[in-house]
């Protein structure tokens, strides 16, 4: 499966950056103008020691007050206007930031809406999720604060060579010489400080796994007697978290003092030359403090830049992992016409769509899965008129969902058609269909959200009574009503706080209220208990009543009443007819119904 | 806060020097680095300038051994290696502090996460069942690293900024008092000021996570639930309820954002309206001859060196509360009373006859089990069967002291030897309970079925997989016994944990066998084949089954059949067949419905 890969890229590659760029368009004015605040805000920046150097040469050294007040009120003005500009840059970039992630975010989740159920089988949830959220605010952050940032950066240290320049190139010259060691020793730094901080994040949510095993199953540890396994391998992982967090503390702890010792190794190299200057008389002394200041103040924004750069390389795995899944094919797609004529999945246009009476027909489909090489269906024929119930039976794995996920166009024919009301449903939309479809699975799930929420799912605009109807339709009205709440009882995530009768008691109710002319049903194999059960077959007969269905069964009683029986083995259909037409067959239903009376004598 | 430092300093034994040389070496770096600006101040005036050299008297002597002004006007070089010396000394004891204070937060929070660990571990199982896994787990990362984040972080830096404060004021001071004061006064307000700000945006970025998590939520439901979605054709709706929770999250940040804008910008004024204030009442005091240009430039560099921490101080300070309720949260796991080890424990034959004695169990106020008395002899198979709440898996619970009898509630003898007696950890080994939901560990299947048998042998863990109709399935996996059971890993039916966690008892060879409805997943065919492999070790092993499936029971020597927490039926399956109760009903019941079934598949939940 898609596994995390923690191997970091050094190489900056403006190919991953480029996808990035339709994302950035709607922001360019905001950046702009950002942008434009930022040079101010570094020129102001560039400007301090400046005034710090009028107030030396102007006040200090000659002992006057004069012009102090005009001094101070422009000085504040600056700093006001500085103050100003820093709310507005750093509002202009959080809105960069969650904007461009809140974009980012939808894309990511409206691919998702159209993007096969067969990517939802081979990706784990977590993976996607993790796509959807953190990845696209990793992106959002660095381009929001980081770009920006380096922008200040690259502007302020740019300002500052050239305000020294022109102020005394002698000394400008002696500060710049100590720029090129900063730097290389940053870039160096700064690739390895975020290896080994990746490996400690990476050590670290192993902790944190360690916790959620060492927690969940402290039951079972108990019972099994293996505390002490569990404490020393548990101890490993802290050790191991122990050594390599020190050692990102070394690095960091050796480099940012590095970094500062050279803004005080430019200071006295400036402090040494600018001195004889001044004794000579050919610098005064505001001067030499301006440079001592710039002197100390240009090396942050530089290990800063080298900081950020280090941040972009990698970040380019999270773009590639949010292009990635952007780049992931739909593999069932309306065609342009479809659309046009029927709307997408998020804007259909209802009035167009024909009413269904739910004839289905098989017309010489063949099949394969996508990631199968054999063909599991071979020029299969099959017309079933509307209102026919048709059960599909066979051995676990053998196949029977196939014909489900053919007919609910969550798989297309590789070759030949499908037809619903004589008219092939590739050209309609899959909204269409499916709107038209009640699905019930096996194991049934809920959204989170009361039970009320959950049946009005299949009908967005239902009253109370008709969701009460539709529950009593399907016999869950006498279990929700035993719940405390009834049907204001919450669910939980996933439904995990019902049973699993009444999850699916409760997706019948859902599925029936959206009145479908086609049913789709998985029937439970699972255990229920025996009331539970019996409601539930009750639910099944009479919701099929006047559909067109399709039931992966199990239950003899369920068989029996089907118009039409598919006996499917090894990913083929092996029998087709009633069960009275297939027990005369002899063949492999016969043979599974006979064991199956076999095994009730037997027990 | 003193109750919260308590804690923390409960895991500080041994490493406290290295708090000690984190205070020394942070001393030490802030002192050269406020040198660096006095060195200055003495080339500015002394050297370059004409003012006296305002020294203590024994530098002024060794100058002046040198040759005084003269000798260092000629020498600048000299003040520039001072300079550079005081940088490299102070980033030396910088380096020294962090490593130190790291060592010691790091020491201090790897013990608190195993103490925790363990102590999970060692806290009773009714302590498990009380309390929400999801809500421990949080207690210990999230709230342990809130923890760390003050140990490591903020307690280095209120040291510094504390000695940073002190050491400044001590040299403004000895400089010019006036000037000082006016230093002095921004630095508690500025404290202040971040202070309330932090405090009272706490709650916009609390209402912030709340939003992110529910946005989280919604995508994570949507992506779970996609066959629905599919199904009903909802996409539109779905990505409606996204957009809203979207927005929403996007929305509460901007706002949070302008709040912090607003504090960024402010925080920057104050630090320019205090640099303005040194520099005007500076000039003032300069034109009184009260100030020379050196102090001056001390001034203003000291200043410029404190805004950024004495900023962050406030941030710190506002922290205080969350790191108090993070060690309260983890305090309340560490109080929890864990099972004490029993020296006295005794570690008798455990192949004797179970007899409970009017054993009577409660839980809360609710009555488990009322005064029950039965005997299971040594070496038989003996069935319970019982509804949801009849109070069959405390009778499970009780045998191996996962809960405690409590005196003159009855008691459990096994070969006449009170449970209570009997070391715990040997007990438990003796006594094999197979859990209704086990817990398999996101190792191999080979380590999961081995792990309470280290050292095993691969030929031992096929033979008792096979014994828990396992071994087939496991070969049929691409890597076998190799296969990384859990999340990274292939997903286990409900059927296959079951048998995993069956083979994983059978491998203790405990002389006492319990299965707590651990079949219940396992289909009838897959069940029929796991009773046969028992009866191999009957006579060998006492064999307990509680299960709500007769099936499962039929093989047993006695059934016994709890109603409410009482005996309603005992006796052998045969007796309790004729005499047509409950067990007979069921029978029927169940016999039923499976006649109903064409083809059993195996439950894939």
């Amino acid at each position: 499966m898609n596994g995390e890969n923690l191997k970091l890229k050094h190489r900056f590659d403006p190919k991953v950056w480029k996808k990035l760029l339709p994302f950035l368009k709607p922001f360019l004015g905001r950046f702009a103008w950002v942008c434009a605040v930022m040079v101010l805000v570094a020129l102001s920046d560039i400007a301090i020691p400046l005034f710090q150097r009028y107030a030396v040469n102007n006040f200090i050294v000659p002992r006057s007050t004069g012009g102090l007040g005009v001094f101070t009120l422009v000085y504040v003005l600056m700093i006001a206007a500085q103050a100003l500009m820093v709310v507005a840059f750093s509002r202009g970039c959080i809105a960069i930031e969650m904007y461009l992630s809140r974009d980012l975010k939808r894309a990511t989740f409206v691919h998702l809406q159209k993007l096969p159920l067969s990517y939802y089988n081979k990706t784990a949830v977590g993976y996607i999720l993790a796509r959807v959220m953190s990845d696209t605010t990793k992106i959002a952050t660095l381009v929001g604060w980081s770009l920006l940032d380096i922008f200040w950066s690259a502007i302020y240290v740019l300002g500052v060579f050239i305000a020294m320049l022109i102020l005394n190139w002698h000394l400008a010259l002696l500060v710049m010489a100590v720029v090129p060691a900063a730097a290389i020793l940053t870039g160096i730094f700064q690739g390895r400080i975020l290896t080994v901080n990746r490996r400690v994040r990476s050590i670290n949510s192993r902790m944190t796994g360690a916790y959620n095993e060492g927690i969940s199953g402290a039951k079972t540890s108990k019972t099994l007697v293996i505390e002490d396994l569990n404490c020393r391998e548990f101890s490993e992982i802290t050790d191991n978290l122990y050594r390599n967090t020190l050692r990102a503390t070394r690095l960091n702890a050796f480099f940012v003092p590095l970094v500062t010792f050279f803004g005080s190794l430019a200071a006295a190299l400036v402090l040494q030359r600018g001195g004889y200057l001044v004794m000579g008389g050919a610098l005064d002394f505001g001067m030499l403090s301006a440079f001592v200041s710039y002197a100390l103040g240009i090396i942050e924004p530089i290990q800063q830049m080298a900081g950020i750069i280090a941040e972009f390389i990698a970040t380019q795995v999270n773009i590639e992992r949010v292009t990635g899944l952007l780049e992931q094919k739909c593999e069932i797609e309306d065609s342009p016409e479809v659309i046009e004529k029927y709307g997408d999945c998020f804007s259909p246009k209802r009035e167009n769509w024909e009413p269904i009476r739910g004839e289905i027909e098989f017309r010489d489909v063949s099949f394969k899965y996508p990631d199968g090489d054999e063909y599991v269906l071979e020029h299969f024929n099959l017309k079933i008129p509307a209102g026919t119930n048709v059960a599909i039976v066979g051995e676990t794995g053998a196949g029977k969902s196939t014909l489900v996920n053919l007919a609910c166009r969550f798989f297309e024919p590789t070759e030949g058609q499908i037809l619903i009301d004589g008219v092939d449903y590739r050209e309609r939309s899959q909204l269409w269909l499916h709107s038209h479809i009640g699905y019930v699975l096996q194991t049934p799930h809920l959204f989170s959200g009361t039970i009320r929420d959950n049946i009005r799912y299949g009908k967005l605009d239902a009253t109370d009574e008709e969701i009460e109807a539709a529950a009593r339709l399907v016999s869950a009205d006498t279990v929700i009503k035993k719940l405390e709440k009834g049907y204001d009882t919450y669910v939980g995530e996933g439904g995990s706080l019902l049973s699993t009768g009444e999850k699916q008691l409760i997706s019948f109710a859902r599925a029936v209220i959206a009145d479908p002319p086609i049913f789709v049903l998985d029937e439970a194999t699972s255990s229920i208990d025996t009331e539970t059960e019996r409601l539930i077959q009750q639910a099944i007969s009479r919701t099929l009543v006047g559909r067109t269905s399709f039931i992966i069964a199990h239950r003899l009683s369920t068989i029996k009443h089907a118009d039409l029986i598919l006996v499917v083995r090894d990913g083929r259909i092996i029998e087709r007819g009633t069960h009275e037409e297939l027990l005369d067959m002899k063949g492999y239903y016969y043979s599974l119904y006979t064991e199956a009376k076999l095994g009730k004598l037997d027990s | 806060m003193r109750k919260s430092l308590a804690t923390i300093f409960r895991f500080s034994g041994g490493v406290k020097k290295y708090l000690f040389i984190t205070v020394i070496s942070t001393a030490l770096a802030v002192f050269f680095q406020f040198l660096t600006p006095q060195i200055i101040r003495f080339t500015v005036d002394y050297v370059i300038g004409t003012e006296p050299p305002a020294l203590p008297p024994f530098v002024m002597v060794w100058i002046e051994s040198l040759g005084g002004r003269d000798f260092l006007r000629s020498s600048l070089m000299l003040i520039a290696a001072m300079v550079v010396l005081c940088a490299l000394l102070n980033s030396l004891f910088a380096f020294v502090s962090r490593m130190s204070a790291a060592t010691f937060a790091e020491s201090v929070i790897k013990r608190l996460r195993n103490t925790l660990f363990e102590h999970t571990q060692r806290l009773p199982y009714s302590w498990h069942v009380e309390h929400q896994t999801g809500d421990i787990i949080q207690r210990c990362t999230s709230d342990v690293e809130v923890v760390r984040n003050f140990v490591s972080h903020q307690l280095l830096q209120i040291i510094r900024t504390f000695l940073l404060i002190t050491v400044s004021l001590a040299l403004m001071f000895s400089m010019n008092v006036t000037l000082s004061i006016v230093a002095l006064v921004f630095i508690p307000l500025v404290i202040l000021y971040s202070t309330i700000f932090f405090s009272s945006i706490r709650k916009k970025f609390r209402v912030c996570d709340e939003l992110e998590g529910e946005l989280t939520v919604a995508v994570q439901e949507n992506l779970t639930g996609v066959r629905v979605v599919r199904a009903f054709g909802r996409e539109r709706h779905e990505l409606d309820q996204f957009d809203e929770k979207n927005e929403k999250y996007t929305g509460s940040w901007v706002r949070l954002g302008s709040t912090l804008g607003l504090y960024w910008g402010l925080g920057d004024l104050a630090t320019g309206l205090q640099i303005i204030s040194i520099i005007a009442v500076g000039a003032i005091l300069a034109s009184r001859d009260a100030l020379t240009l050196g102090e001056f430039l001390v001034f203003v560099s000291y200043n410029h060196m404190l805004a950024w921490p004495v900023r962050a101080m406030g941030r710190i300070l506002s922290d205080f509360s969350k790191t108090s309720v993070s060690t309260a949260r983890i305090r309340d796991i560490l109080d929890a009373e864990a099972e004490k080890p029993e020296p006295e424990g005794i570690q008798p034959d455990m192949r004797g006859d179970i007899v409970f004695e009017n054993v009577s169990f409660s839980y809360g106020s609710e009555p488990l089990i009322k005064n029950l008395s039965f005997t299971i002899e040594g070496g038989t198979t003996f069935g319970i069967l019982g509804a949801t709440g009849s109070g069959k898996s405390t009778i499970a619970a009780l045998l191996n002291r996962l809960y405690e009898l409590e005196e003159g509630s009855g008691r459990i003898t096994i070969g006449g030897v009170d449970i209570r007696r009997i070391e715990r950890s040997y007990l438990r080994r003796n006594v094999g309970v197979v859990l209704q939901e086990p817990f398999l560990f996101s190792k191999t299947i080979g380590e999961n079925i081995s792990i309470a048998a280290p050292g095993a042998r691969l030929e031992e863990i096929r033979t008792s997989a096979a014994a828990a109709a396992l071994d087939e399935s496991v070969m049929g996996f691409q890597k076998g016994y190799d296969t990384v059971v859990g999340e990274r890993g292939v997903t286990l039916s409900g059927g296959q944990k079951q048998r995993v966690a069956i083979a994983r008892t059978l491998m203790m060879r405990p002389p006492v066998m319990v299965f707590d409805d651990s079949m219940s997943a396992v289909d009838l065919e897959t069940d029929a084949k796991i009773r046969a492999s028992l009866r191999e070790v009957r006579g060998s092993a006492t064999i307990i089954i509680i299960s709500h499936r007769i099936n499962t029971l039929l093989g047993a020597d006695k059934i016994l059949v709890l109603e409410n927490g009482e005996i309603a039926e005992l006796g052998t399956p045969e007796e309790l067949m004729e005499k047509g109760g409950i067990f007979r009903r069921t029978y029927e019941m169940q016999s039923e419905a499976a006649s109903d079934l064409l083809i059993r598949e195996e439950d894939g939940i």
